[in-house]
């Protein structure tokens, strides 16, 4: 469905995209993480025909993003940080207009309009002005105009940002379903870590443009932090009969890709606790990058500070 | 299948819809122009001063409505709407000359309604002129509507560049066109700054046209000054669009 080579994007001086090699199946379902201008956005940009590569070449739903940009722009649905309604229309209108915008005729894309309008809620504020409604109402209806066309791929840019978590469930939900109703393949950017570890089969890493990880999110946390298991004694001798990990007093930490089989397996040692803590993707890119991403989020005011 | 026909409709008809919903949208940004005729008409000496001023106004208001109407676009492109736009198949040059072309309606409405007021108090209506009128009206406010857009998109980091630019023109054209005061009478520089602005012709040709007077020079100057500026608006503004992200 999508496949980029050495794919690159300069802007005058910085390099946003540095070489990213990406394949994605039909019907995979990917989340590309990382912080704040780490180039989630300008890489989902150049796959959406918005901006040209400076070099590199991707090919999206079997079309060549420079060369063949109508075909391309036939083919997939794109849902982006703003909101793709103008606010003067009404809800309604807007999705008719994008379904003519896709050559639809007028019945075909009043009924169109119809059915998504249902699934996704809107009836009630379908035939409201957007301006009057509330962030969420919003983003369903972006949801409902980039699902216009039923395209077969669907790229999301930062689609649950500035939701309350209500609305970020429900948002998470749609996406999911839309997945398991129609078999549609999804690429969204998010910088939320649990909507990755959530969603995602699959999730890309992606850091100063370039990708540092790209695998299931157990296989990213087993292969690069592993489970701790703590246990706690009741004396530094009992603890003192761990084998290996490392002791501090009568509580010994232990790193493994099995923590709970670890642990059972310890309970035979007689500890008189036993916790097994396993890692975020957050872990997961502290390890890779030595940065948070938690920490990224605040990043700003210590900036500030130092300035 | 979709054409560069197709897709203009598209755009039109969906620019076109919020002014259809609401109608009093198009008196509202008419105020101005009214405003003039009101309070400003009363002050002119002689019984046919209406008969000279009405025309001017007209066109004032196709000024006024289509030199603002890129505000509209920058909002969208602020919004994520036109980010919309771009994503989908519909061709660059059909999301310019769509919103170009729309311009002709709040425009041919906002005549309506002068034209309509005016009446009553002695203005003679020529509908074959005016309607002749109208049409060098409509390339004339395309033309405007375009370079308008244009201006969106080159302002679209910095929206005090459009403010600012449309402000700083829309008086001088306004003024050097004669729309308020003849030229006739003023100094020489400000008559040969008046002949190098494209509206005046507009002016002159609205003017004639009105009063039924259809074959004259003054309606082929503003035929020929109309179609430049919507030729202009168009190149310009289609470029633009071909460039937008």
């Amino acid at each position: 469905m999508i496949e980029t080579r050495e794919l690159t994007k300069q802007f005058k001086d910085v390099r946003a995209v540095d070489g990213i090699d990406l394949t994605v199946a039909r019907g995979e379902l990917v989340a590309l993480l990382g912080p704040n201008g780490a180039g989630k956005s300008t890489t989902l940009r150049m796959l959406t025909t918005l901006i040209p590569p400076t070099s590199g070449s991707a090919r999206v739903a079997g079309f060549d993003v420079a060369r063949k940009q109508r075909e391309v722009r036939l083919r997939i649905g794109y849902i982006g940080q703003g909101n793709g309604a103008g606010h003067s229309q009404r809800g309604r209108d807007e999705l008719i207009s994008q379904g003519r915008a896709y050559g639809l005729r007028v019945p075909a894309a009043r009924k169109r309009a119809d059915e998504l309008i249902d699934s996704l809620g809107l009836g009630e504020v379908a035939n409201r002005t957007v301006s009057t409604l509330s962030g969420g109402q919003r983003r369903r209806l972006d949801i409902a105009m980039g699902l216009i066309h039923a395209p077969e791929l669907l790229f999301l840019d930062e689609p649950s940002t500035g939701l309350d978590p209500q609305n970020r469930a429900n948002l998470q939900e749609h996406i999911l379903r839309l997945r398991a109703e129609h078999g549609t393949t999804i690429v969204l950017t998010t910088h939320y870590l649990d909507e990755a570890d959530s969603m995602a089969e699959r999730v890309v890493v992606i850091d100063h443009g370039r990708i540092i990880a790209d695998d299931t999110p157990q296989q990213l946390k087993a292969k690069h932090v592993g489970d701790r298991v703590i246990l706690g004694f009741d004396s530094e001798q009992a603890a003192a009969r761990v084998p290996d990990g490392t002791r501090d007093g009568t509580v010994v930490r232990i790193t493994s890709d099995d923590g709970p089989r670890l642990a059972a397996r310890l309970a035979s040692l007689g500890p008189v606790s036993i916790e097994v803590v396993r890692p975020t993707l957050d872990d997961v890119f502290l390890t890779l990058t030595g940065r948070s991403l938690r920490e990224d989020v605040a990043a700003p005011a210590p900036a500030l500070l130092e300035a | 299948m979709t054409s560069l026909l197709t897709d203009t409709r598209v755009v039109f008809s969906r620019e076109l819809r919020p002014v259809v919903r609401d109608p009093f949208s198009v008196i509202f940004s008419m105020v101005q122009p009214l405003f003039f005729l009101g309070l400003f008409a009363p002050l002119l000496p002689g019984d046919g001063s209406l008969q000279w001023f009405v025309p001017g106004i007209i066109v004032m208001s196709c000024l006024f409505g289509s030199s603002m109407t890129g505000s509209n676009l920058l909002f969208e492109i602020q919004t994520g709407s036109h980010e919309r736009m771009l994503v989908t198949p519909l061709r660059r040059p059909a999301l310019l000359i769509g919103r170009a072309l729309k311009e002709i309606v709040p425009m041919l409405a906002q005549a309506v309604l002068i034209v309509a007021v005016c009446i009553p108090f002695g203005f003679r209506l020529h509908l074959g002129g005016a309607l002749l009128g109208l049409l060098i009206l409509a390339g004339f406010c395309i033309g405007l509507g375009a370079l308008s857009y244009t201006l969106a998109l080159a302002s679209k980091n910095t929206e005090w560049l459009f403010w600012t630019v449309q402000q700083t023109l829309l008086f001088p054209l306004l003024l050097l066109a004669g729309v308020l005061l003849p030229l006739d009478d003023g100094p020489g520089w400000l008559q040969a700054l008046s002949k190098i602005n494209p509206m005046t012709y507009v002016v002159n040709a609205e003017r004639a046209l009105f009063n039924g007077e259809v074959l004259t020079r003054h309606t082929l100057a503003g035929l020929v000054a109309a179609v430049l500026v919507g030729a202009l608006g168009l190149f310009v503004g289609v470029r633009a669009m071909q460039r937008s992200d």
